[in-house]
């Protein structure tokens, strides 16, 4: 049924190296034990997984897997019929079990001998079915389990936890994802592929920026789009002001759950101020509407890279005291250390990313792997712990807030005005691929367009790194308390939305 | 302990005292719709509002629907369409969220039975049910230092039982219709809904999606609609107290 054509690993777009854009002819197809071989020979020159994900074709579904190698993506392709199955790839590179997890249950391919092929969100045939697949069970004398949610006590998006515990001990963690299941991939086909911002927004909406700029990114890939290079000069400031409010809420969760009442307030409030910031420029708190195709809907004027500068420059001082405070505390230190380690082997094997990954010692950051937009002006130092607890998510959510106030006070501090006009976004290429990445606060935010004959969308795949990050979590906890759940559980801050799209 | 009193001080009084006459400068609240005509068969907003708010002849939107996106006013070619900084726009009835010429919105009409029961004291249970997070980091909100909801005697609990009203979030997938009506039902009577934002309301931008099952909102219809993409917390925090005649 697979059919061998010819496969080129294609090479970035030369402006924009979180963007890979391909055409489709060109990508061809291999026979799918090629595409394994190739994959494995990729991971084992050092190359790390990004996606591997399915698209349904006329009569097959088609496979596409991108991996980051030497600061390049690499897209590789094959195709399978429906209902047919593959030996997978979890066994020797468990990076991929959530990949292949998300193409059986959204293409009936079965990855042969996936040692856990659960749907990941009970999506499509799959809703509502949650007893379809059983949760592991422990035995035993003194074994107990406790489930927690789908609705949680405090106002949060929900998920259901299952602990195998013995005595408080837990064993093992199940998590079942998709009550959050939205059906955001088919409607991100329905509306013109130029309009879709607003929906992009919603997806996983404390990463707005994030994911809109991804979207944005991948259009003007599409469409071959000129920017003015300031465009990207003000997304990096709404990127990073997004970065440094999320992790104000982590901080701030974070000391909520073990009591710590001073960093719960302190660290509230400066999000306050970081959010309102966002909104005196683009009109609101999460900065939506501020990202578009072909630039950025509001610039930055000489007045507000001053009220800017000055409402970072107050922040500054108060996050310092309140650093100091919380990081010295012998009963945060007390609660922190040593509870939810992910070990550097572990987090490289299951392919974490983002922020929890650099708390495991992996220095995964694609602002660093892939320096997108401003980047290449203007370089970030990504932020690296080695102890994989939640002292580590919680010291590097620290840090990062520190590193982006930097760069955003460089870049500020760079002109007196930064407006630079939008350029109108023509039409698509079509028969195109185009991978975009954006590191989001939480980890590597990926969208995957393709065009039709008629430059149409074809396909969107959207993946939040919390897909890949749960599962981490799930380790973390074995061998804690079942009571320190709620810190472990924050200090990893993933998105269940983005998960179930 | 120094360390502590530093981040005291440096911290201040953070409270907002009066919440109904906060300014906002640029922040994207009520549209107000002029009265000048429209160009002859043009529909330039309504193609290219994502969530089916605008309607025509004469001009409306719906703030039910709206994300507050501003593409509209971009691309209408009289400005007829601008969004004013006013975040006062909760209401108690669904249709009081349609914004048209020359219409003003006012405050929430008081709840008499509402505040007779809930007037001095209000419990409520947020659910989340496919809330894409925006929704209930803006309700987190509320209980922070800025918007300290709990000096009003309103805040939120960790059980429905404890719950005077459920604060509902997001479109409603049918993954998590089962869990929102066992919620509801788990809370003593008397007791209302309240939906927040746009995806609650009518389903936003997500609505039509065969993932969702809105039915819960058939059977028990909120006393109180708190519009936005997200909404602001002081667009709750006023909704709520007018409606308790607070």
């Amino acid at each position: 049924m697979s059919s061998a054509v010819t496969s080129e690993v294609a090479k970035p777009r030369a402006t924009e190296p979180s963007v890979l854009r391909v055409a489709t002819g060109d990508l061809g197809a291999l026979a799918v034990p090629e595409l394994l071989d190739r994959i494995r020979a990729l991971v084992a020159r050092g190359a790390r997984p990004v996606t591997l994900y399915g698209r349904p074709g006329e009569d097959a579904v088609v496979l596409t897997a991108v991996l980051l190698h030497e600061k390049c993506l690499h897209a590789l392709r094959s195709r399978l019929g429906r209902g047919e199955g593959y030996p997978s790839l979890t066994k020797e590179i468990p990076a991929f079990h959530m990949f292949e997890r998300e193409i059986f249950e959204q293409h009936g391919i079965t990855p042969r001998d996936h040692p856990w092929l659960k749907p990941v969100r009970l999506s499509g045939d799959h809703q509502q079915k949650f007893d379809s697949y059983p949760f592991f069970n422990l035995e035993g004398k003194e074994v107990h389990e406790v489930g927690v949610g789908p609705i949680h006590a405090g106002v949060i998006e929900p998920g259901h936890f299952r602990f195998m515990c013995y005595g408080e001990m837990v064993h093992h963690l199940e998590i079942q994802l998709g009550y959050q299941h939205r059906g955001v991939e088919p409607r991100l086909l329905e509306r013109p592929p130029k309009l879709l911002a607003p929906l992009v927004e919603s997806i996983a909406g404390d990463s707005s920026v994030a994911y809109a700029l991804a979207y944005g990114r991948a259009i003007e890939s599409l469409a071959k789009t000129e920017l003015d290079p300031r465009v990207e000069l003000v997304r990096g400031v709404a990127l990073e002001l997004e970065r440094i409010a999320m992790h104000l809420v982590g901080l701030s969760g974070l000391a909520t759950d073990i009591g710590f009442l001073p960093g719960s307030t302190t660290y509230g409030r400066l999000r306050t101020a970081i959010i309102n910031a966002s909104m005196r420029i683009c009109g609101s708190r999460f900065g939506r509407s501020w990202v578009r195709p072909g630039g950025v809907r509001f610039g930055l004027p000489a007045r507000l890279i001053e009220t800017t500068r000055k409402t970072l420059h107050d922040f500054k001082r108060d996050i310092d005291l309140v650093n100091d405070l919380m990081f010295s505390a012998a009963t945060v230190q007390h609660r922190l250390r040593g509870t939810g380690v992910v070990t550097p082997e572990t987090a490289r094997e299951i392919g974490l990313v983002g922020m929890a990954a650099r708390a495991s010692g992996l220095p995964v950051d694609t602002r660093v792997e892939l320096p997108g937009g401003a980047l290449g002006r203007f370089p970030v130092a990504s932020v690296v712990e080695t102890t994989g607890d939640c002292w580590a998510r919680a010291r590097v959510r620290a840090r990062e807030i520190d590193e982006s106030f930097a760069w955003i006070q460089k870049v500020l501090a760079s002109a007196s005005d930064i407006e630079p006009p939008s350029s109108g976004v023509g039409e698509l290429e079509p028969e195109t691929l185009v991978v975009s990445v954006v590191e989001g606060w939480r980890g590597e935010v990926v969208h995957c367009l393709e065009t039709n004959k008629t430059g149409g969308l074809l396909h969107y795949k959207v993946q939040d790194p919390s897909l890949r990050n749960w599962f981490g979590l799930a380790l973390a906890v074995r061998d804690n308390g079942v009571s320190d759940f709620p810190i472990c559980n924050k200090s990893f801050d993933l998105s269940y939305c983005g998960n179930d799209l | 302990m120094f360390k502590a009193w530093k981040v005291k001080v440096a911290q201040g009084k953070q409270f907002v005292s009066d919440v109904r006459g906060v300014s906002l400068p640029l922040f994207r609240g009520r549209p107000e719709i002029a009265t000048k005509p429209c160009e002859a068969g043009c529909r330039a907003c309504v193609d290219v509002c994502p969530a089916n708010a605008i309607s025509l002849d004469p001009v409306r939107i719906d703030l039910g629907r709206c994300t507050f996106c501003d593409e509209c006013t971009r691309v209408c070619p009289v400005e007829k369409i601008a969004f004013t900084p006013d975040y006062r726009i909760a209401a108690a009835r669904r249709g009081d969220l349609v914004v048209s010429e020359g219409k003003k919105m006012g405050p929430v009409e008081v709840a008499a039975e509402i505040k007779r029961i809930f007037g001095r004291s209000l419990r409520l249970r947020s659910v989340s049910a496919a809330g894409c997070n925006g929704c209930e980091l803006e309700i987190n909100a509320l209980a922070n230092v800025n918007f300290d909801l709990q000096r009003f005697g309103i805040e939120f609990v960790a059980s429905p039982r404890h719950a005077d009203a459920l604060v509902l979030s997001g479109p409603i997938s049918r993954n998590m219709a089962r869990a929102l009506e066992l919620a509801y039902e788990g809370m003593p009577d008397p007791k209302f809904v309240i939906a927040v934002g746009a995806c609650a309301i009518s389903g936003g931008v997500f609505d039509g999606s065969p993932a969702l099952d809105r039915s819960f909102l058939g059977r028990f219809e909120p006393r109180l609609y708190v519009p936005g993409c997200p909404p602001h917390p002081l667009t709750f925090a006023c909704g709520i107290l007018d409606l308790l005649g607070r």
